[in-house]
Parts: C-alpha cells; structure tokens; sequence
C-alpha cells in the first residue's frame, strides 16, 4: 500500500529523497533536510497521501556517522489507513549545529514533540514558536540522550552538601560512590571510565 | 463619622486591569498528576496558560539504553501506573515485530482479556477521579471498588497489583491460572452494575453535567492536527481506533463497536469512557469462550525465551542458554520498526532500533497522553479558571507516561 508512497516521493522529489526501505511493514524514507518542511507538507495535503496526523517525531543518534543525529517522523493518514516514516540526517560528529526546520505550522502536534526532541539531541527546529526545554529543567547543561552524554551524570539545581558544611558527619555522600548500585556499563560512554565501567 | 464614599471617584472602585499571574501546580490537590499550568488571569478568565511538564521525567529512554532488552518490562509497568499491562503487551510486541516472532493463540487471547482488564482500571481510574475532582466522592469509590476487582484478578495471575512486570519477549511469564475465566466472568458483572450506579449517580446530576458540557471543547480536525488519539479523539467523532484500523493480536476475531462522541467536549470523553468499559467487557466475555484451556503460551524460540528450570538444572546446554540469554540478553535483529497498540489513552507506540546486541540501541515511546496535554493550553484558552479541573481530568494525562 504505501510503497505506493515511496515511489511517489522518489518520483516528486527525486535526488532529494536519498535512500528507501520497507522493512518489517514500516515504510521509511530518508530525505534531505534541506526539503524537510516542503516534503513534510506535500505529504500532509496531496490527496493520495493525506497524512493528516503526525504520530510521533523524535530524534536518534548514531555516534559512529556522520552526519550524526536522526529527526524520525512517523505520519499517519486517517482517511487512508497508510503509515510512512521520513527521517532527515543532521548535525556534524559532534552532534554540533543540528538544525532542521519546524513543522509546526503543518501539525499544531509537532510542537511540543520538537521542543523534546531539541531537549533530548540538541536538534534546533527552525521557525518554531516556542522552542524551550520540556522534561528537563532550564538550568541543564547538554543534551541527555546523545550517546555521548554519561548516563551516571548529576547536574543538581542544589549543590550537594559536604560534610564540613553540614557541621555533622553525613552517612552518604552524593553523588554515591562508583562502587555503589548498579553498574552504568553495559556500553561505554560513562564519565568516570574506570573499573565499574566497560564489559558488563 | 464621614461616610467614607464620599469622595471616591467611579475610576477607583474599578479592580487594577494588568493581568494576574497564577501557578497551579506541580503539586495542586485538584489536578492529578504533576504539571504546572503557568496561568494569566483576566479576572477568572485564562488569557494565556503555559503547561508545563517533565516533572516526573527519570529518563526511561536513557536507561532502556544500558541494560537488556528484557529488562525494559519493569520501566515499562511504571510509564503507565493505571494500565502497566497495556505497555507490557505493546513493548513485548514491538520487540516481537523486530524478531519476526509470532506468539501461540494462546497468548494472543490472554494477552487481550489482561490488556482489556488493564483497559477497564485506567477509564475508572480515570472517570472516577474526574468525578472526585468535582465533588461527587461516592461514584469515585464505587469505581475504585470496580477496580479493585480487576486488580485482583490481576493479582491473582501476576502476583503484583500494579508493577506486574508479566509480559515477556515471545510469551507471558506465566499461563493463565486454572480459576482465571471464571474469575473475570464473575467481576465483570459485578464491575458492570457498579459502573451502571455510578453513572446513573452522575449523569442525572446538574451540576456534573454543567461543569463538563460544553467544556474543554475541541474541533475534530484541530484534535488530528494536535495528535490526539485514543477516547480524547473518538469524542470529536472520529472513530480512529488501533484496535479497529489494524487489528493486533485477535482483535479481528471480536465482536466490539468504537464508542464516537459528537461535540469533542469533557462530557463526551467521559460518556467514551464509560462506553469503552462496557466494550472492554463484551471482548472479555468473547475471550472467555474462545481461548484455550491447554497448550503453550510462549513461543518455542530459543532465542529469546528462557529454558524450563528442569533443562537448565541438569544440562549443559540449558544452563549455558540460561546464562548468555540473562547475562548478554537476547540478541535482537539489528533494525528499526515502530509498533503501535491502543494504549488506555490512545495510540502507544514504540519505535526500537537494535544494532544487533543484547542491549537496545534506541527505544522511543510514543506516549499518548504527551501530545493530548500538549493540547491543554489550547482548550483551557478563554475559559473560567475553574474549567481547567475538569479539563484536565478528562484528558486523563499520566505523569510517568508524558514525561517519560
């Protein structure tokens, strides 16, 4: 059904639409970024694809290529019963200047799951409205769901206290010891880098 | 004594215009759930309202990504509290789908009645606390009552209340227990008649049913747009269903309508509930009658399911499978898929991608309740301070879910 789809955007958008695969049942294309929105919008209003609904968008990253993130949308046509997931590659290996443009104006939905995906990857989405952090706090530092960012990491809004401040002797000190609960290692990337991490 | 009115000119008894600035929560004793609306207020009048979420955020993507793939059950059970049973099932079939592994009828059957029962505690979970919210208290225990039923049969199959933790890659953890179909015959009919009190408690009640008609009122093209799903969207009368549109499990085998309201307000979501809880019982009866009293509930794939005790106590090769499959977890294809079940409030997706090891490269929830409470501060626009209660209870936002 909706390799229909493909072969429609490959034959409209041609060179731009860079690779295509139906695997599984899911139809995915992956476009360049640089059409994303005017893509995004052929979808939403040519009447045989009438993707009217945005399920989901959200990011991906792939340390080892580059470019290094994922935008992953995955639209839905309620007329037509057909799925499709467009994906555009951003950012240099770094995961640096990740910029795509907004799809707000297309699904009112986009907006707070592009405000997520600029939390989590770092991902700008030019043009949108209102773009803040959603589940972390303003004062966070970095992008928590780049491989890259260390999963045992703590960034308090109120520094712990040590032990000289406190005037007592504290019974545990946070953050806890790289000896204590459960070892963040399965896969490195871990800021301390010492024993407890590396093969599980 | 001078009369104090004397000289007071008309410009001063008039309140100062600049608008008022409230926050209601995170932590608000009539919002459920921990959000916090940033409001302007003209008088009562919402003039702008900022919804903020994240503070129930505990990085469930981040942490999938470190162990295995089986391990993400239990982080599963606590994104939705109501209806841990739903994610179970709906992860277990994502990871299935990137296997390529269909389970036995069998589990197929017992998945539905356990994922009806979860579906029937969040709408009187959900229902019951809007009506509390409110001021009705006695609809609320009676539906609490209803669902401590379902509960219990819960309880009885899984062994926990909430955090059920049961459902496996390629089966459930454990069959159904020999008591399970009459158990769920037996509550139904009780749920039933007590959903049936409840109702007829509020629905006849002036002030309930004025302070939801007509309230929190959506169009349905602005609730496709914002990407609703689940009973928030079937108000506006669109009957996009997952159930329905691409039947999973046996849901094509069911008899069951896709309750629709008309006005897209806080009314029709509740009225969509309470119906959804009566289909939820028909499909458990028709589950009943059909699933098997014998044979396997986990699929014979020795890739992803754990040897019997026996094997793995006296042979070799059972211990060892054993180990890798607990120590390494369960080597899933390398690949990416999204899979979609109806969660309790609508489309709950799952977009995994596996570079092939035992540990999840990526693992995407696609939460109903996120895109819903992204479409809060678009209701509640205009409105009366005290609509957003009610506003808000009918949309039935999930802390853990929405801020993963």
């Amino acid at each position: 059904m909706s390799e229909r789809l493909l072969a429609k955007l490959r034959e409209r958008f041609g060179a731009s639409v860079l690779e295509t695969h139906s695997h599984l049942g899911d139809d995915t294309a992956v476009v360049d970024p640089a059409r994303w929105k005017e893509i995004c919008a052929f979808l939403r209003d040519d009447p045989a694809c009438d993707m009217q609904m945005l399920v989901d968008l959200c990011g991906a990253d792939y340390p080892d290529r580059t470019p290094r993130l994922e935008v992953v949308l995955h639209l839905y046509s309620i007329a037509r019963r057909h799925r499709l997931r467009l994906k555009a590659r951003v950012g240099d290996e770094d995961a640096e200047g990740a910029e795509i443009d907004s799809v707000v104006d297309l699904w009112q939905g986009a907006n707070w799951f592009e405000r997520e995906t600029y939390d989590m990857f770092g991902v700008k989405f030019r043009g949108h409205p209102d773009l803040r952090r959603i589940l972390m706090y303003p004062e966070f530092e970095g992008h928590p769901l780049l491989k890259t960012y260390p999963a045992n990491k703590t960034q308090p809004l109120v520094a712990y206290r040590t032990e000289e401040e406190a005037g007592v002797p504290l019974e545990k000190l946070a953050p806890f010891g790289d000896d204590e609960g459960m070892s963040f290692g399965r896969k490195n990337g871990d800021a301390t880098g010492d024993a407890t991490n590396g093969e599980a | 004594m001078e009369p104090v009115d004397l000289d007071l000119e008309e410009s001063a008894l008039e309140l100062p215009a600049e608008p008022m600035h409230l926050n209601l929560g995170p932590a608000h004793p009539a919002m459920h759930g921990t959000v916090r609306i940033v409001l302007e207020l003209s008088g009562e009048t919402i003039e702008k309202a900022d919804v903020q979420i994240g503070y129930l955020h505990r990085g469930f993507e981040k942490m999938c990504e470190r162990g295995t793939w089986a391990q993400v059950f239990p982080y599963a059970d606590r994104l939705n509290y109501v209806s841990p049973m739903l994610n179970n099932v709906g992860y277990a079939l994502a990871v299935e789908k990137l296997c390529d592994i269909e389970v036995p009828d069998r589990c197929q059957w017992y998945r539905m009645a356990l994922g009806e029962l979860a579906r029937i505690s969040d709408h009187l979970t959900c229902t019951g606390a809007m009506a509390m919210e409110l001021g009705a208290f006695t609809p609320f225990l009676w539906f609490v009552k209803a669902r401590e039923m379902v509960w219990d049969i819960l309880e009885e199959e899984t062994g926990a209340r909430l955090t059920h933790s049961f459902g496996r890659i390629g089966g459930m953890a454990r069959p159904p227990t020999p008591a399970f179909k009459e158990l769920v015959r037996g509550s139904t009919k009780e749920i039933l008649s007590l959903l049936e009190q409840g109702e007829k408690m509020l629905l006849k009640n002036r002030i309930f049913i004025d302070r939801l008609e007509n309230v929190g009122n959506i169009s349905q093209a602005d609730a496709i747009s914002l990407s609703w799903t689940g009973p928030c969207l079937r108000s506006t009368g669109c009957s996009y269903d997952v159930r329905k549109a691409h039947p999973y499990l046996k849901y094509d085998e069911v008899d069951f309508t896709v309750p629709v309201g008309t006005r897209g307000d806080s009314l029709d979501r509740f009225l969509v509930r309470l119906d959804e809880i009566r289909q939820s019982v028909r499909i458990l009866d028709q589950v009943c009658d059909r699933m098997a009293d014998e044979g396997p509930v986990s699929a014979d794939d020795p890739r992803v399911m754990l040897p019997e005790k026996d094997a793995v106590y006296t042979t070799i090769e059972g211990t060892i499978q054993h180990f890798k499959l607990v120590m390494e977890g369960a080597k899933v294809p390398a690949g990416e898929c999204y899979s979609y079940t109806e969660g309790g409030n609508g489309e709950l997706g799952f977009y995994l991608v596996s570079d092939g090891s035992g540990t999840p490269h990526r693992v995407r929830i696609r939460p109903p309740c996120f895109s819903i409470t992204g479409g809060l501060s678009k209701i509640i626009m205009g409105r009366m301070l005290s609509d957003i209660v009610p506003t808000f209870g009918a949309l039935n936002m999930i802390g853990g879910e929405c801020d993963h």
